[in-house]
């Protein structure tokens, strides 16, 4: 599945990364960039969603913006022999939106499975972290939640044209 | 502020363009007749939030790993005096792709957490390089072992 891109798809994606164009007919706008049709490109990228290239074409909202003001990244230090059982069931909680087994960093940084947890407020999302807590039981060696306090960047992918 | 942004149109607009985008030749007026809007409004509004910051970003979101290359999330922990200078040098790399500051509950010292986006896996470890030379700083990476769950969709709460 890791295709490498043609040299098309990948002067398509160079040229949406930044996003689509704001006009009525943004594929037509595109093709005419590119120098292709524009049933070209609507078939790339119509392939590129079906294989995963594209993992989805719309909006990524500002958090903040639309009323998310705590955004916690709730990380757990499990044992290893466990992890892949606890990490599908955190991952199944309807309020985790991302979970992912990483590696510890020792000695600065114990924890081996991260959740992030959003909400409307802190105390929102200290209550959801104490659900996992209360999922994981007594395979819980240590957790911390490390709260975002700013957006510093959020450009997506930049790959040179 | 947040609730002078929005309003109930913007609101069904994001919570239903995080699930897709038609393609077709007159997208936007795909869209819009589904939110019950013109062509010229839906625009309108989509260059206003983006203005505005509301949305980051839209169009196609590339999964790069299905390409060849990597996305890796990494740390850095910043002294406080030197905070805004070490911004500076760690947005100004084009490999980072999100930055957030993050305060631990219990004292961890990473205060600085960015995902480095690369076209190809060696990229990561170039740009590592590059970053700890330029910040001064070591940058401790987590790359991900496996992915349980990924869904960045949120509905709209204001």
């Amino acid at each position: 599945m890791n295709a490498p891109l043609d040299d098309l798809d990948r002067r398509l994606v160079v040229a949406t990364q930044g996003g689509l164009p704001l006009v009525a007919r943004p594929y037509h706008e595109l093709a005419t960039t590119l120098g292709i049709s524009a049933d070209e490109v609507m078939s790339r990228l119509a392939r590129m969603l079906e294989c995963g290239l594209v993992r989805r074409i719309g909006v990524v909202p500002n958090h903040y913006a639309i009323g998310y003001t705590a955004n916690g990244m709730s990380v757990w230090d499990v044992p290893d022999a466990l992890i892949d059982g606890l990490g599908e069931r955190v991952g199944a909680l309807d309020f985790v939106t991302h979970c992912y087994h990483r590696p510890r960093c020792l000695p600065q940084w114990p924890y081996n499975l991260f959740a992030m947890v959003h909400g409307g407020s802190r105390s929102e999302v200290l209550g959801k972290v104490a659900q996992i807590a209360a999922l994981l039981g007594p395979a819980c060696r240590a957790h911390d939640i490390l709260f975002s306090t700013a957006i510093l960047k959020k450009t997506g992918l930049r790959i040179g044209g | 502020m947040r609730e002078a942004l929005i309003d109930a149109t913007d609101r069904a607009l994001i919570d239903r363009l995080q699930d897709g985008f038609p393609i077709c030749e007159r997208p936007y007026a795909a869209a819009a007749h589904a939110l019950g809007i013109s062509e010229d409004d839906l625009l309108a509004r989509l260059r206003r939030l983006l203005e505005v910051r509301v949305l980051t970003r839209f169009g196609p979101l590339f999964q790069i790993e299905r390409m060849g290359g990597s996305f890796v999330l990494a740390a850095l922990a910043v002294p406080e005096c030197d905070w805004q200078r070490q911004v500076e040098i760690v947005n100004s790399f084009p490999e980072v792709a999100h930055n957030y500051r993050r305060q631990s509950e219990r004292d961890c010292p990473f205060n600085m957490w960015f995902v480095l986006a690369t076209e190809t896996t060696a990229g990561i470890a170039s740009a590592v390089r590059r970053i700890e030379t330029a910040c001064g700083l070591p940058v401790f990476v987590f790359p991900k072992i496996r992915e349980y769950f990924v869904d960045m969709k949120l509905s709209v709460r204001t």
